[in-house]
């Protein structure tokens, strides 16, 4: 069998994530605080939307970019969040969630051997798309002395002659660590001295609790060697809608087209439908639910320190990356041993790139109760392990 | 920090202080402080239980009940509204815009209590022109809280 298969694709690392995933749930009482996606409900009036789309009977294809309508709302939205302009006949393209226009839109411009710079710990699929599309990844791995935030040394230091894009995946799955204007002006600089692109994935760009998040596009010369990648998922709690969003120069967007054309066709249109109304009128459900998780992640900010577990403060997305390097185990024997012992599962910071190890990822789209049910797990397990070790 | 305090107050009366400040960000001394100011202004005017009485073994009866009146010179509707608002059964008052005046919730131990207090009370009252009692069968949601059904975490336990 495994010579019929393809030998890049078997030669693709599962995700760390899966392997995780299996064995909680096989323990049916487990608590989890690992999911990364909104525990809201997406809002009721965009719900509302969608039926209704289905009630009109608007079940066909859209055009392959989206709908007209959608992209004029993404081009307006991106214009009163960021300030930036895209023209959405020619620079919006609407995708299958932001998964998709990673895939594509890293398709659309790798030539085989094109150097991939992919900062990591960072979400699952840059690597292994950035290998099917033909390129070779290079990991930046961020430091926790630096928040996780990308350096312009540390990017300098990783450019080759044959680097074509950086990945930025900020605000970050899985730390919660965002750029903030003066982090991306040091490295817009090494970007533009050696004229390479930008993947911007910003689809927890809604979720930040310090200063409104900036985008790299708003600086000088960025935006036309940028391709934005954003969604409905994190900002809308609209995760099983699959819809997001890349906006970008024509050249590329014209290119990204082509391959969503022939794989995928277009976007769901009921979704379509419903994230127009998200759009319009979704402004105040997405200020809610900021609140909400800014209370939440307080509330774990204040409890790690009260149990003296060392842990940077994150300002974006809904995830706290505490270190657990004391107890002198991995991030997997941590994990696993408190899932075991405590019944509670959180996901080792190595599913996420090796330079994860010693970390967890602790997402905290739950409700405030159900966090402090499971921290106060985590408190005793972290006694527990101390006593051990004296 | 006072429209976020009453927003989480509003859900939660009964959260600690500390943990109040906590989530707020604030010391414990100003949600204090700023929850006595609150008291003091009559913008909060109570911490109440919200209570399913459906699943107690408790009888109770609840009713809405629209209210034609006629107004008073110089006073409007107040008077009518404190003479209907005094009895203790009558649980809220308000004034409607609309094909009537005065929506009166009331509750009660038995239909028969209740249509008594409005045959013998509320419409004997000189300025009540006419009254609509409407009795509640099920209460779906109150108070922004759903009562029909318990929320489900269907979510995957582990997600990328």
């Amino acid at each position: 069998m495994k010579k019929l298969l393809s030998d890049q694709v078997a030669a693709l690392k599962p995700s760390g994530i899966r392997k995780f995933f299996d064995i909680v749930n096989e323990m049916e009482d487990a608590i989890s605080l690992g999911v990364g996606e909104p525990d809201f409900d997406t809002p009721w009036h965009i719900r509302d939307e969608g039926i209704y789309s289905l009630e009109k009977g608007r079940t066909f294809y859209t055009s392959n970019a989206g709908l007209k309508e959608l992209k004029e709302e993404i081009s307006r939205y991106l214009k009163k969040k960021q300030g930036v302009t895209y023209d959405p006949a020619s620079e919006v393209l609407v995708t299958v969630g932001g998964s998709e226009a990673i895939d594509i839109g890293l398709r659309a411009v790798i030539n085989p051997g094109d150097e991939v710079l992919i900062p990591q710990p960072s979400f699952v699929s840059y690597e292994p798309c950035a290998i099917m599309a033909g390129g070779v990844p290079v990991v930046i791995e961020l430091k926790a002395e630096n928040e996780f935030r990308l350096t312009a040394q540390e990017l300098e230091a990783a450019i080759t002659d044959k680097t074509k894009i950086l990945v930025l995946p900020f605000p970050n799955n899985p730390t919660g660590a965002i750029m903030e204007r003066a982090d991306l002006e040091a490295i817009a600089e090494v970007i533009r001295k050696h004229d390479i692109l930008v993947m911007s994935d910003e689809i927890y760009a809604e979720l930040t609790y310090k200063e409104k998040h900036v985008s790299i596009v708003e600086l000088e010369g960025m935006q036309e060697r940028t391709i934005l990648i954003n969604g409905f998922s994190k900002a809308f709690a609209m995760t099983g809608w699959r819809l997001g969003y890349a906006c970008g120069p024509k050249a590329i967007i014209e290119q990204m087209t082509k391959v969503h054309q022939f794989a995928i066709m277009c976007a769901p249109t009921t979704s379509q439908y419903a994230a127009v109304e998200a759009l319009k009128n979704g402004e105040g459900d997405v200020q809610e639910m900021r609140a909400a998780y800014n209370r939440r992640r307080r509330y774990l900010m204040n409890a790690f320190r009260e149990m003296k577990l060392e842990c940077f403060e994150p300002f974006g997305a809904f995830y706290v990356f505490p270190c657990i390097k004391e107890f002198g185990m991995t991030s997997e024997e941590f994990a696993g041993r408190f899932l075991a012992e405590e019944k509670v599962a959180v996901v080792p910071g190595t599913a996420f790139g090796d330079c994860g190890e010693g970390y967890l990822r602790i997402s905290y789209a739950y409700s405030l109760d159900n966090l402090k049910l499971a921290i106060g797990k985590l408190a005793h397990f972290v006694e527990r392990l101390r006593a051990e070790q004296r | 920090m006072r429209e976020e305090l009453l927003a989480v107050i509003e859900r939660n009366s009964r959260i600690d202080l500390k943990e109040l400040a906590v989530i707020l960000g604030v010391e414990e001394i100003d949600v204090v402080n700023e929850l006595a100011a609150l008291e003091s202004e009559g913008i909060i005017c109570g911490y109440h239980t919200m209570i399913d009485w459906e699943k107690t073994s408790i009888e109770k009866v609840s009713a809405l009940i629209e209210v034609r009146v006629t107004p008073q010179r110089g006073q409007g509707f107040d008077t009518i509204a404190e003479r209907i608002y005094k009895y203790p059964e009558v649980t809220s008052v308000y004034l409607i815009s609309g094909g009537y005046d005065l929506l009166v919730t009331l509750e009660g131990k038995s239909l028969k209590e209740i249509s008594g207090f409005v045959s013998d009370k509320l419409s004997t009252l000189d300025s009540v022109l006419s009254t609509a009692t409407h009795f509640i069968l099920k209460k779906y949601k109150d108070h922004g809280t759903i009562l029909a059904r318990k929320y489900e975490d269907t979510r995957e336990k582990v997600t990328p």
